[in-house]
């Protein structure tokens, strides 16, 4: 009698430790067999990083590929939220992390005790995720916003979707008198953190808030962009801006830039980030953007999210070092970059990203 | 006589080994759950110092002082446990009631198991539940009330359009306390002792008066305490709440409307991943709020049960 309860108790701790083992082993994800962007020397030993949950599926996807080229080597990542990752890479815990937001002045300025002695860490740009304005509407399956129009719509001010400024942008579009619902985040993120960013600088007067990771105002809200997305497709008249590879069934506006609309699309969303300028007075090798919101580049959407590999400059150990460069090296590929459009639909860097990107990660040493 | 007396004075002084170690071990638990209770309370209190102290701009949403941060959080707390309560309580004294009094032995026992069964229930599936079926189903019936009822403080519009509101998660929050309240409820019910009842029926008591003169006023503390015990479990319930309620930082009595008061579980749930500095130590400020509502509601549970004593029908 005893022995057979332990006999269960045993089978449950093998089978949850299997389990555990297997999810531990990316080799299961639908990764990659691109081995080609593989440095020519393996890489071995194990990095540990953690941060942005916007990259967790990217790197997951990543980290799957970058192992099975490298089987000596192992990349762990958490999702633990950039703050949380930037201030465990700061203090030396992890040697690399995930951030949605570039470091500030006040971090650069502090020691980075995981770097060697005076180093500082670098942003390098790996995802772009472009956000989707997404709206469900019965009848009316394309839709022209500009961003004061947007602004007015999620600060409340517009509540109808036959409202006049709505209709100044969509000539020859019927419009239901509706009540709008806008829909967004209730949990603290880096897409209302853009999205708000890209509000207040496109649309001040509308949109007088900081870029916020908390939606400023009241209104309809759910959690992660699943949440979001499942409670714009609930109801009627509905609006939301979430990260493009979760709208669904819902339909997406397109944005003024300049005098035209842009739809999102990734070569547009990495068209913006060629068009911003960098963050002014940082290192040579450090490539953190300032989004240009407000941009009239031809085919550049303005509404991205752009998140970075925060790495050393210096490592104290030559090992890691090298570890860090073939994995950001991989991530930034265009080989990685496809695997992660592939996943989870970011846009690929573009071609001269790319090198600018290959420059700042051979400086790492 | 002789014989065996200096036996049994032996016996008596000798301690053996098995009982001092069960003893100490028992000492032990005893002292290890005072001194968790105490570890979680310093790490409150010292982590939540910075918040107090701080520029309020520094905070989330830059309210006035860190109370005004906290007061919506506290309050949408109570509100929706409250609001769980007040469904909760009723149910489960009936389904308690059912299975002890009213409901033959075998169709009891089956419903006992079901309901044990619904305790073990993830949240988090409660939580999907909420959102996929019951926001879509009660939404006609939001929409209805706000129309007909509207002119009532509570039921005030615009009915929020996809019935994510602090009623929506307070019948789920009812759905996850039921189970304990019932079980316990169920328990208590059954210790009335039979002489009472029995007495109440050989008066010419109904079934209905019987449970009302005996059975009730027994298991007044227990229920009570049942009470207390799923009033904890709704305070702090984390899950759930976040992935069904629409929150928004208000104080607001409206059951049906978009802008709902958040719960301080489900307030930390969804910022603490992308919170840094300051705002962490706000959110264990809450936290530390949380802490003292739950400790007020068990002193108050052991107030209410101590006064009540005297008349519950066991002494």
């Amino acid at each position: 009698m005893n022995l057979k309860r332990y006999g269960v108790a045993v089978a449950i701790l093998a089978t949850a430790a299997i389990s555990l083992t297997a999810c531990a082993s990316n080799e299961a994800a639908p990764a990659a067999t691109s081995t080609s962007s593989a440095t020519s020397t393996p890489a071995t030993g194990t990095l540990n990083g953690s941060g942005s949950s916007a990259q967790a599926n990217a790197e997951t996807a990543w980290v799957a590929g970058f192992q099975e080229a490298n089987p000596a080597a192992t990349i762990n990542y958490a999702s633990v939220g950039s703050g949380a990752g930037v201030a465990a890479f700061i203090s030396g815990g992890m040697q690399f992390a995930g951030s949605d937001a570039a470091l500030t002045d006040a971090q650069l300025a502090g020691t980075f005790t995981g770097c060697a002695a005076g180093a500082k860490g670098i942003d390098i740009p790996n995802y772009i995720a472009p956000i989707a304005v997404a709206f469900n509407l019965k009848g009316v399956k394309t839709l022209n916003l500009d961003a004061t129009t947007i602004a007015n719509i999620f600060n409340g001010k517009i509540k109808t979707w036959n409202d006049p400024a709505i209709a100044a942008d969509n000539p020859g579009v019927t419009l239901p008198a509706t009540a709008i619902v806008p829909v967004h985040r209730s949990d603290s993120s880096g897409t209302t953190n853009n999205f708000t960013d890209y509000l207040a600088k496109a649309a001040p007067a509308a949109w007088p808030q900081a870029a916020n990771n908390v939606f400023p105002y009241p209104g309809e809200a759910a959690a992660q962009n699943a949440g979001v997305a499942s409670a714009a497709e609930a109801a009627e008249g509905s609006i939301a801006y979430l990260e493009a590879s979760n709208t669904g069934t819902l339909s997406v506006a397109k944005l003024k830039v300049g005098s035209t609309y842009v739809a999102y699309t990734p070569k547009a969303a990495a068209a913006v980030v060629d068009a911003s300028p960098l963050v002014a007075s940082r290192e040579a090798n450090d490539l953190a953007f300032n989004i240009d919101r407000t941009t009239t580049a031809k085919g550049a959407y303005p509404l991205v999210l752009v998140s970075y590999f925060i790495a050393c400059q210096k490592y104290t150990d030559p090992a890691v070092a090298s570890l860090v460069k073939a994995y950001a090296s991989y991530v930034t590929s265009p080989a990685g970059q496809q695997v992660a459009a592939k996943s989870v639909n970011s846009a690929p860097l573009s071609a001269s990203l790319t090198a600018k990107v290959a420059t700042s990660i051979a400086s790492i040493k | 006589m002789n014989a065996s007396a200096p036996a049994e004075v032996k016996m008596k002084v000798k301690v053996r080994r098995g009982d001092r170690v069960f003893a100490t071990s028992t000492v032990v638990a005893g002292s290890l759950i005072l001194a968790l209770l105490a570890a979680t309370a310093i790490f409150l209190v010292v982590e939540s110092l910075p918040a107090l102290s701080a520029n309020p701009k520094l905070l989330p949403g830059a309210p006035a002082n860190v109370w005004a941060y906290v007061a919506p959080l506290a309050f949408g707390t109570v509100w929706a446990g409250l609001l769980a309560m007040l469904i909760a309580l009723p149910l489960s004294i009936g389904i308690a009631l059912f299975i002890t009094h009213y409901a033959p032995r075998r169709i009891a026992q089956a419903l006992g198991y079901v309901i044990d069964l619904l305790a073990a229930v993830p949240s988090v599936v409660f939580g999907l539940w909420g959102i996929a079926v019951l926001a879509p189903a009660v939404l006609p019936l939001y929409d209805w009330l706000v129309k007909t009822l509207g002119w009532i403080p509570l039921f005030t519009g615009p009915v929020s359009a996809t019935g994510r509101t602090i009623l929506t998660a307070a019948i789920v929050l009812a759905v996850m306390v039921i189970p304990i309240i019932t079980a316990l409820c169920r328990e208590v019910f059954l210790q009335t002792p039979v002489l009472h009842e029995e007495a109440a029926l050989a008066l010419g008591a109904t079934r209905l008066e019987m449970i009302q003169v005996a059975v009730l006023p027994f298991g007044r503390s227990g229920i009570i305490s049942a009470a207390m015990l799923g009033l904890g479990r709704a305070l702090g319930e984390t899950m759930a709440v976040a992935l069904v309620l629409s929150p928004a930082l208000v104080i607001n009595f409206a059951l049906l409307t978009s802008n709902n008061p958040s719960t301080i579980a489900s307030n930390i749930a969804l910022t603490f991943n992308e919170a840094t500095g300051i705002g962490l130590n706000a959110l264990v400020t809450t936290g530390l709020v949380l802490f003292v509502i739950t400790l007020i509601v068990n002193l108050g549970a052991r107030y209410a049960v101590n006064r009540r004593k005297a008349f519950s029908g066991a002494n």
